[in-house]
C-alpha cells in the first residue's frame, strides 16, 4: 500500500515538523518514506507544505499530484491543496482558523479545532501534534501505538522534556477522532 | 676578481621573454633574491596570472600553479587554507588583479587571507596588445582608448592599494615602483616586508609595484622611467599605504 | 526545528537509518569519504549542502569557506587540490555555468576535484525545481576545450553513499575533475539513509601537488602551451586517458530487462519516476524494462548497442527538452526505434502520466511490427 499526504499551513504553524515526525515514524516502522519540503521563495512568503509518502515498496516519485490525504492548517492551504486531493480522499483542516463551506462535495473533511484543543493542555505549539494525532486516526498510515513508543527517538535529544506534552497532545487529537 | 653580482640560485637559466625596458625582469628577480635570501624556496608556492607574467613558471625555481586569468586569490586561498605553513603568494597584473579578479582579490583580501600578492601595475593589458587596463591614467593612448581614456565613457583609474586599505582584513599594502636604483632597493625591502608580514600570520599584505611597459607606451626605456615619476605616481603616489603592527 | 537538515545530524555510531535530505547525506558522506576541504556560494535547491558543510567541516577542524562567487569557490577548489586535498564544491545550473572555467582548467591540468550539481529548470534564472537540462553541459565537458568530467547520476539519498566516495577516488584515480549530477528533488527530499559503507577511498600517489620544493626539483603546474605540438600531445594525452575511462568506469543498472520488448532509458530522479511506470505497465504485461545509465558520462553505449541485436523500441524519457536522447540516438546508431518524453522548465511528471505515455508508444510499436 502506498498513500500520500500533503500538510500544509502557516510558516510557524509546525507544518514540516508533522510531516517529518510522521515520515521519521513511519521509517521507523520499516516502511519506505519519502519526506518532500517545499522550498524556495513561497518558505519565505510565509506558507509552507511538505509530502510524505509511505508505502510498502520503494517510491517513485516523492511528489503527490493526487494526494489521498491532505492537512490544512489554514484557509488558503485549504483552498489550495483540496483541489488536488484525490477523489474520495481525506482533508483534515485546522477548525479553528478554515472556513470549510467551500469543500468539493467528492472528498472528506474533518474538521479539528486544534487551536481550542492546544489551549486546554496549556499551549497552542501543540495544535500541530494534534493535528498528526487526528491524521493518523482517520488514515491509518502508520501505527499509533508504535509511534508513541518511539516518541523519544522522534523527538531528538534536545526535547526530551516535551515528551509528554507531545504524547498528549498526540492522543487528544487522536481520541477526538471517533470511530 | 671579485663577483660583485650573481643569479640568484632560485632563479632558473633561462631568457627571460620580457621586451626591452620591461619591469617584470627586475620583479622576477628582486622576488627571487628575497626568496633565496630569506631562506624560502622550499616553503614558496607562486600563483602565477594569465598576462605578460604568466611565464614566470620558466624563470623562478619554486613550485608554481599558473591559474586562470583572475583567479590568482582565491587558488592562493585554496592552496593556503591547506598548507598554512608554507608561503604562498600570487604574481598578478593590473588586468587580473584590478578587473576581471576584482571579486577574488577584493574579497581574499577581505577575508584576511594570509597571503601576499604581488601586484603589477604598468597601466596596460601588455601581453594582449596593449588595450586600456582599470588602472590606465585619464587622456592615456591605448590600442583600446585610441583618442586617450575618457573618464565620461571608460571610468577613472583604480587605485587599488587605496581601495584595499579600506578592508579589514588587509595588514601591510604598499605602493613601490622599479624605475631607479633607489626604488628597486624599496620595492625589495617591500615585498621582504610583505612576506614577513605573512610568515607573522598578520593577514593579507600586498605589494603594488609601478611597473615600466616601453612597448605598450610607444615610449623609450628611459623615457618610461621618467614617465612612471612625472606622471603615473600623481594618479598612483608611492609609499606606504597601510601597516598594521 | 530545522526539518530540511535531520535534527541532529547523523551520529554514525548505529545502524540505524537517519531520516535526511539527499544535500545533507551528500555532505555527510563527503565527510566520511576524507573530503578534507569544502568551497560554496549559496544556490537554491543545494544550500542545504554548504549549510551542512558549513557545521560539520568546523566541527573537525577541516576547511570551508562560503566564497564570493562560484568562480571563486572552483578556483579554491582547484587550489586545494593542488596543494593535495580532497576537495569539493556543489552548485546547482546557473551557478554550474560560473564553474565551468574552473573545471576547463581543472581537467588541463589533470587535478582531482569533485563537483555536485543540483539542477534546477533553465535556462537562464528559470526556476529552482527540479530538472535535468544540464545533462549535455555535463557530459561534453561543459566548458571550453577539448576534456571530459566523469559524470555519476545518483536517484536516490541512499545511493548518494555509493555514489559520494567513488567520486572522490575516480576523481584522485585518473586526477580528473568528477561531477556528481543531481536535481533539485534528490537534494530537497529526505529518505531513510546509512552510511555503514562509506569508506574513505584510497590514497594514490601525489607526486605533482605543490607543497615547496623541499628536498626535491622544484614542479609546475601549467595549462599554457604556447607550442601547438605541445599542445596537441597534452590533447592526446588527456583523450588516452578518456579512453581508460570509457574501457573501465561505465557503471548502469537494468531493471527487468530479460523479456523486455520496450528498453526505457531514463538516470537519476527521471528513472525513478520511469520505474514507478514500468511497474504499473508489467501489471499489464506490458514488456517493459529500463537501463539506468550511473555514469552519464562515460555513457553506456554498449550495453544499448548489445540490447539493439534483439530489442527494437527504446524510449527516452528524461526531465529536458531532449538531452539524454542525444547519447541514445549516438550509441544506436540508427538501430531500433527511439521514443522520446521530456519535459523541461522544472516540470515532475508522475509515474501514471508516463505509464500512460509509454503504453501508448508500446501499443503504437507492436501495431507496427504486426503491419
Amino acid at each position: 500500500m502506498m498513500t500520500r499526504t500533503i500538510f500544509s499551513g502557516f510558516g510557524g504553524q509546525g507544518v514540516l515538523s508533522m510531516g517529518f515526525t510522521l515520515a521519521n515514524a513511519a521509517m521507523l516502522e520499516g516502511k519506505y518514506v519519502t519526506y518532500l519540503p517545499s522550498y524556495g521563495v513561497e518558505v519565505r512568503g510565509g506558507t509552507a507544505n511538505c509530502t510524505v509518502v509511505v508505502s510498502d515498496e520503494e517510491i517513485a516519485s516523492p511528489v503527490a499530484s493526487e494526494p489521498e490525504f491532505v492537512v490544512a492548517m489554514n484557509q488558503p492551504s485549504f483552498n489550495r491543496f483540496q483541489n488536488i486531493l484525490s477523489a474520495g480522499g481525506l482533508i483534515c483542516v485546522n477548525a479553528s482558523l478554515v472556513n470549510t463551506d467551500v469543500a468539493r462535495s467528492d472528498i472528506e473533511v474533518l474538521s479539528i479545532p486544534t487551536t481550542e484543543l492546544a489551549e486546554r493542555l496549556g499551549t497552542t505549539k501543540v495544535a500541530n501534534m494534534i493535528m498528526l494525532g487526528a491524521l493518523i486516526k482517520a488514515s491509518g498510515i502508520i501505527s499509533f501505538d508504535d509511534m508513541i513508543k518511539n516518541l523519544g527517538e522522534l523527538l531528538g535529544e534536545g526535547k526530551a522534556k516535551l515528551i509528554k506534552l507531545n504524547k498528549e497532545a498526540l492522543e487528544v487529537g487522536f481520541n477526538y477522532v471517533k470511530e | 676578481m671579485t663577483k660583485v653580482y650573481t643569479r640568484p640560485g632560485t632563479i632558473k637559466e633561462a631568457h627571460f621573454h620580457y621586451c626591452p625596458g620591461c619591469g617584470h625582469g627586475i620583479i622576477n628577480r628582486l622576488l627571487m633574491e628575497v626568496i633565496e635570501e630569506m631562506g624560502l624556496r622550499e616553503k614558496a608556492i607562486c600563483v602565477a596570472p594569465a598576462g605578460c607574467g604568466m611565464l614566470v613558471y620558466n624563470y623562478f625555481d619554486i613550485d608554481t600553479l599558473e591559474s586562470a586569468h583572475g583567479r590568482g586569490a582565491a587558488v592562493a586561498t585554496g592552496i593556503k587554507r591547506v598548507r598554512p605553513d608554507n608561503l604562498v603568494f600570487s604574481y598578478q597584473g593590473d588586468g587580473d588583479l584590478a578587473a576581471i579578479g576584482t571579486a577574488e582579490g577584493f574579497h581574499a583580501a577581505n577575508r584576511g587571507e594570509s597571503i601576499t600578492v604581488i601586484f603589477v601595475n604598468n597601466g596596460v593589458y601588455g601581453m594582449t596588445g596593449g588595450q586600456m587596463a582599470p588602472t590606465t591614467l585619464t587622456d592615456q593612448v591605448t590600442t583600446t582608448t585610441p583618442d586617450g581614456r575618457n573618464p565620461i565613457i571608460a571610468g577613472y583609474p583604480v587605485r587599488i592599494c587605496e581601495v584595499f586599505s579600506m578592508l579589514d582584513g588587509t595588514t601591510y599594502l604598499e605602493r613601490v615602483t622599479v624605475n631607479k636604483p633607489a626604488a628597486v632597493a624599496k620595492t625589495k625591502k617591500a615585498i621582504k616586508k610583505a612576506f614577513q608580514c605573512q610568515l607573522d600570520g598578520k593577514g593579507f599584505s600586498l605589494v603594488e609595484i609601478l611597473s615600466p611597459c616601453p612597448t605598450n607606451w610607444k615610449m623609450g626605456p628611459i623615457e618610461s622611467c621618467r614617465w612612471i615619476d612625472d606622471v603615473m605616481t600623481k594618479q598612483f603616489p608611492l609609499g606606504v599605504v597601510k601597516d598594521i603592527k | 526545528m530545522r526539518c530540511h537538515v535531520s535534527r541532529s545530524g547523523y551520529r554514525g555510531d548505529e545502524n540505524l537509518k537517519k531520516l535526511m535530505s539527499g544535500n545533507a547525506a551528500l555532505g555527510e558522506a563527503a565527510v566520511l569519504s576524507g573530503c578534507s576541504c569544502y568551497f560554496g556560494y549559496p544556490i537554491t535547491p543545494q544550500n542545504e549542502l554548504t549549510e551542512y558543510m558549513a557545521k560539520r567541516m568546523n566541527e573537525l577542524g577541516r576547511v570551508f569557506i562560503q566564497s564570493e562567487s562560484e568562480i571563486a569557490a572552483i578556483n579554491m577548489v582547484l587550489g586545494a587540490s593542488v596543494a593535495g586535498a580532497r576537495a569539493m564544491t556543489s552548485s546547482s545550473s546557473p551557478g554550474m555555468s560560473l564553474k565551468q572555467e574552473g573545471i576547463s582548467y581543472l581537467a588541463a591540468d589533470e587535478l582531482p576535484a569533485v563537483i555536485v550539481d543540483m539542477v534546477r529548470g533553465g535556462p537562464g534564472m528559470g526556476n529552482i525545481s527540479p530538472a535535468q537540462s544540464d545533462y549535455l553541459q555535463a557530459t561534453r565537458g561543459g566548458g571550453h576545450g577539448d576534456y571530459k568530467t566523469i559524470v555519476l547520476a545518483p536517484g536516490s539519498v541512499q545511493e548518494l553513499t555509493k555514489v559520494v566516495p567513488l567520486a572522490f577516488d575516480l576523481a584522485d584515480r585518473y586526477r580528473n575533475p568528477v561531477v556528481i549530477l543531481g536535481d533539485g528533488m534528490l537534494g530537497q527530499m529526505m529518505e531513510p539513509v546509512d552510511f555503514d559503507n562509506v569508506q574513505p577511498p584510497k590514497e594514490y600517489p601525489k607526486d605533482y601537488i605543490l607543497t615547496g620544493a623541499k628536498g626535491r626539483p622544484s614542479r609546475m603546474i601549467r595549462s599554457l602551451l604556447f607550442d601547438t605540438k605541445e599542445e596537441e600531445e597534452h590533447n592526446w594525452k588527456l583523450v588516452r586517458k578518456y579512453q581508460r575511462m570509457e574501457q573501465n568506469e561505465v557503471r548502469y543498472e537494468t531493471f527487468l530487462t530479460d523479456d523486455a520488448e520496450m528498453i526505457v532509458i531514463a538516470y537519476g530522479i527521471g528513472a525513478r519516476i520511469a520505474k514507478g511506470a514500468i511497474k504499473r505497465l508489467r501489471q499489464e504485461n506490458l514488456k517493459v524494462g529500463m537501463v539506468r545509465p550511473i555514469t552519464a558520462w562515460p555513457f553506456p553505449a554498449a550495453v544499448l548497442q548489445e540490447f539493439a541485436r534483439t530489442v527494437h523500441e527504446f524510449f527516452v524519457f528524461e526531465m529536458s527538452a531532449g538531452q539524454l536522447i542525444e547519447d541514445v540516438k549516438l550509441a544506436l546508431n540508427g538501430r531500433g526505434h527511439i521514443h522520446f518524453y521530456g519535459r523541461p522548465g522544472g516540470i515532475i511528471p508522475t509515474p501514471v502520466e508516463l505509464y500512460r505515455i509509454i503504453g501508448r508508444h508500446y501499443y503504437m510499436a507492436s501495431r507496427r511490427e504486426q503491419s
